[in-house]
């Protein structure tokens, strides 16, 4: 199942649509998509517009891949889960989010293992078309998160 | 007490994959969803209104909120990965007389968020998760929750 997920805040018909498009392309795609605030609903594939925390999990755990757009809620998922993610960023100019930081997320995290990035549809429905290609995130966090979390006890405890 | 802030989403996700720096400790969580106390079983969980600059109404409610929190609950430590609410926590926290500590968002790959920068003007401690972001001795590189 392919697990598709753009958020709360703003519509993101562009991801949603690609998705639906490729999907009335296939014969047996088996996609669920949260859509969020999107103007117009999907035809091709299962949706539903927001899912409860505990929903979004059970749906993730049940997902041999998730299409996201680029938060950093839908990644850390994918990594806890260990589940190969594509991201694509929302755009500020084409009012799918306040400003371009999806974009940053992109540029800065696109290259980590486990994340696809695509910055637009087209690039998207070529990654849909190769899924088996994608690859799932490491399933230890690297040395910077320990860096991190050592920094922060010791920062806690010298209290 | 540790007193950790987040919002919703990615910032709570956040703030989830940092608990094992404060195991040990005593620690209670603020958020803006109250289904979110199932992630951390077993710690208090006070839900707050969720607020952004673009409603000016709601971020007076959510400092209010938060306000109260922090005079209640006297934390030791703030800890936040953003946003808003997490922003408050450190000037309360900081009334309180608690460390407080903000944590960047990896989201802010380009630059600080602006609530990270006013953190930088009040918090103990300001963490970027980018090392090309630490530019000055106010906003620190000490690793990322990848």
């Amino acid at each position: 199942m392919i697990f598709v997920t753009v958020g709360g805040q703003l519509p993101f018909d562009r991801l949603v649509h690609a998705v639906d498009r490729w999907a009335m392309q296939q014969s047996s795609a088996d996609v669920f998509a949260q859509i969020g605030r999107s103007t117009r609903p999907p035809a091709h594939i299962r949706w539903e517009r927001f899912l409860s925390p505990d929903e979004f999990q059970t749906k993730a755990r049940e997902a041999d891949v998730i299409v996201a757009h680029a938060g950093i809620g839908s990644i850390l998922t994918a990594f806890e889960l260990g589940k190969p993610i594509i991201i694509m960023p929302r755009r500020a100019h084409l009012g799918e989010h306040r400003n371009d930081h999806q974009w940053a997320t992109v540029k800065n995290l696109g290259n980590h293992p486990g994340i696809t990035a695509v910055t637009d549809e087209e690039a998207l429905l070529h990654e849909l078309d190769n899924l088996d290609r994608l690859e799932a995130p490491p399933h230890e966090p690297g040395p910077d998160y320990a860096r991190l979390v050592d920094f922060l006890r010791r920062a806690i405890e010298d209290l | 007490m540790v007193l950790a802030i987040a919002s919703g989403g990615g910032h709570w996700q956040q703030l989830l994959r940092l608990r094992p720096a404060f195991e040990g400790k005593r620690t209670a969580y603020l958020t803006t969803n109250g289904a979110y106390a199932k992630d951390v079983p077993g710690s208090e969980v006070f839900v707050v209104t969720d607020a952004n600059r673009d409603v000016p109404l709601k971020l007076v409610r959510s400092a209010a909120e938060v306000f109260w929190r922090v005079m209640r609950t006297r934390p030791d430590v703030v800890i936040s990965t953003g946003a808003a609410p997490g922003l408050f926590g450190i000037l309360f926290g900081r009334l309180v007389g608690a460390r407080t500590i903000w944590i960047d968002s990896i989201a802010n790959a380009e630059k600080i968020s602006l609530s990270g920068r006013i953190a930088s003007r009040i918090a103990h401690m300001v963490l970027t998760q980018w090392p090309h972001l630490a530019a000055t001795p106010r906003v620190q590189h000490r690793g990322s929750i990848l």
